[in-house]
């Protein structure tokens, strides 16, 4: 990837993260921290690597993406909206009485969703069963899924992670968002995961981990990881719990947030002021 | 059209046979077609095609909660999934995912939970489901299925192919009493009449309909005439067979199940909907958990027997106004 281009999608992970951003200042409170340390996953996926039609969101070759972590919706939105799948003005509905746009991700209500999560655990099997049900079909279409460091705390995770592995799914790319917090606080508080790229090797998987915030570094990965024949692929994004967002970040419990006006201004003020120096630097190369 | 042959033998085939004859021949016809199981195939009878098919038989291992979720993304990419366990798992045990990644998220999946009720036998209290048809019939648009004999096995697992959402069927993976003649078809949400009569109406599903017919050719022996009913359908529930049932004034509903959650509150919810004043009983599993034994030594403890079926059916006409 040239400097041109890393610089085009850090420009479109900064707009989608400003998007997220006021997207929950509009509603006043939300999921930001863990839609925040997302954002440059998102904007690789759906900038550069995913074989998509945004007009035709059930086109039967496309590739697929999991937000298993469905709380990440926000961040989802965004990017979707962002690609053309839905007007930007819907970004303004996010929960508000009858939207298309609800906290979790619900592939009956928003075009480009390609499953519903909410319920932790579930988005790995049922990634796991469109990824089984391609590869049945002698599709080259890939799986994108993304959990939560915290959501691995679910069994189920690990039951499709042992699917995974046995049936050799290399279709599949898991994501493991670790930004060190669940709701309650801290991963290793909480529900200590321990060593996440060891259990992955450990259950089988091609595993690598990554400057999540590093667009370069994750597409780098992502690219290793269609290299990694007969079995799947883990890429453990290191990250930041409301990342981009100083006053998200100081907060102990970032999971759900109150988002006040005088918060929400500051925030859209750095991430706007982040935004600005990338094209800054864009449009001097 | 379905012709019913019942005179209290029991059937040839078993249901396991059934179930893996049919999923093979529905594989065979559609490559859409795809069957899970939760290392159970040994015991549905799908282990010989998994071995020869093993693109269209998946075995997911002992993770029931995690196949719900799996066939639930089959759906999404155009598969059309069978899946197996035992009842319990089937249902209790992966609730929430059945709910979810297959219910709420838009996917049809068939769900078979095999040995419902005191068919679990002797794999005892934990194996044994009575609250089964309560939890799926909570599923919002989901149909459920007590399945009484292995023709109509046959027939629904054919008929659900097409089905969209959760469908839910209980089926025993051994024999029943043989109720229809092979090669009849039924109707999903119309129920069977087998028998009519004046006095009273059994209202009956799965196990508990061969032990109604019995009960029916005891009490005809006392001038008794009694109608019997396959709610084989136990959702969508249909309305018409128990307005039907209502006209002779006295109705019992029979069920492999806990009386709570299953075929009688929904008989009885009907009734009361309908306006229909009938005497009325919940023959069941009387909120009590399962526990080991042979079948017919388990249908003497929870009162599952024809004999039980006729006190019950003379407490409700003597209760008649």
């Amino acid at each position: 990837m040239d400097r041109k281009r890393e610089l085009e999608l850090q420009e479109f992970a900064a707009t989608i993260r400003a998007e997220t951003v006021k997207e929950v200042a509009d509603l006043g409170f939300g999921h930001i921290g863990g839609s925040l340390s997302v954002v440059e996953a998102l904007a690789v996926l759906y900038g550069e690597v995913m074989k998509i039609d945004p007009k035709n969101p059930d086109w039967d070759e496309r590739d697929i993406m999991v937000m298993s972590k469905g709380h990440a919706g926000p961040a989802v939105y965004a990017t979707l909206a962002l690609k053309g799948y839905f007007p930007m003005d819907w970004l303004k509905t996010l929960n508000k009485p009858g939207t298309n746009l609800p906290s979790h991700t619900d592939r009956l209500k928003t075009p480009g969703v390609d499953m519903t999560t909410g319920s932790l655990g579930q988005g790995s099997s049922t990634a796991t069963g469109m990824a089984l049900g391609r590869k049945l079909a002698g599709s080259d279409s890939r799986v994108f899924l993304f959990i939560g460091d915290g959501e691995s705390n679910e069994g189920q995770v690990w039951e499709a992670a042992m699917f995974c592995s046995h049936y050799k799914l290399d279709n599949i790319v898991w994501f493991v968002d670790y930004n060190k917090k669940q709701l309650d606080g801290f991963v290793e508080d909480v529900m200590d995961m321990g060593d996440f790229q060891e259990k992955f090797e450990a259950f089988g998987f091609h595993t690598q981990t990554v400057d999540g915030t590093s667009v370069r570094e994750i597409y780098d990965a992502i690219e290793a990881a269609r290299q990694a024949k007969g079995k799947p692929s883990c890429i453990i994004l290191d990250t930041v719990k409301g990342e981009g967002v100083s006053d998200l970040i100081e907060i102990e419990l970032n999971h759900h947030v109150q988002f006040p006006e005088e918060m929400a201004n500051r925030a859209l003020e750095q991430v706007t002021a982040a935004l600005e120096r990338v094209r800054k630097e864009l449009a001097n190369v | 059209m379905y012709k019913v042959v019942f005179d209290g033998s029991r059937e040839k085939a078993d249901h396991k046979s059934v179930y893996a004859n049919t999923i093979q021949a529905l594989a065979a016809e559609d490559e859409k077609i795809i069957a899970l199981d939760a290392d159970l195939m040994n015991s549905s009878g799908t282990f010989k095609f998994w071995k020869e098919h093993p693109d269209q038989m998946i075995n997911v291992g002992v993770a029931e909660a995690n196949m719900m979720g799996i066939a639930g993304g089959l759906s999404a990419v155009g598969r059309i999934p069978y899946v197996h366990t035992f009842g319990p798992f089937a249902s209790r045990r992966s609730f929430d995912q059945t709910f979810i990644s297959i219910g709420y998220a838009g996917n049809s999946v068939r769900i078979f939970g095999s040995d419902p009720g005191v068919c679990a036998a002797f794999n005892g209290g934990t194996h044994m489901p009575f609250e089964d048809m309560a939890l799926m019939r909570a599923i919002p648009g989901a149909t459920v299925f007590d399945i009484s004999d292995a023709v109509l096995l046959g027939w629904v697992l054919r008929d659900i192919k097409s089905n969209e959402g959760v469908t839910y069927l209980r089926s025993t993976r051994k024999s029943f009493l043989k109720i229809y003649e092979e090669g009849s078809t039924f109707e999903q949400g119309k129920a069977n009449l087998l028998r009519e009569g004046k006095d009273a109406a059994v209202i009956a599903c799965g196990l508990m309909v061969g032990e109604a017919m019995l009960a029916a050719e005891e009490l005809a022996k006392e001038g008794i005439e009694l109608t019997v009913i396959d709610m084989f359908t136990v959702k969508p529930l249909d309305h018409e067979a128990v307005a039907k049932a209502a006209e002779t004034g006295a109705i019992v509903t029979a069920e492999n199940h806990n009386i709570i959650g299953g075929l009688g509150e929904s008989v009885a919810a009907s009734l009361l909907e309908q306006g229909l004043p009938v005497a009325f009983k919940r023959h069941g599993v009387m909120d009590r958990f399962g526990q080991v034994g042979a079948v017919d030594y388990l249908q003497e403890v929870y009162g599952l027997t024809a004999k039980d079926l006729i006190v019950s059916v003379k407490e409700t006409i003597a209760k008649k106004k």
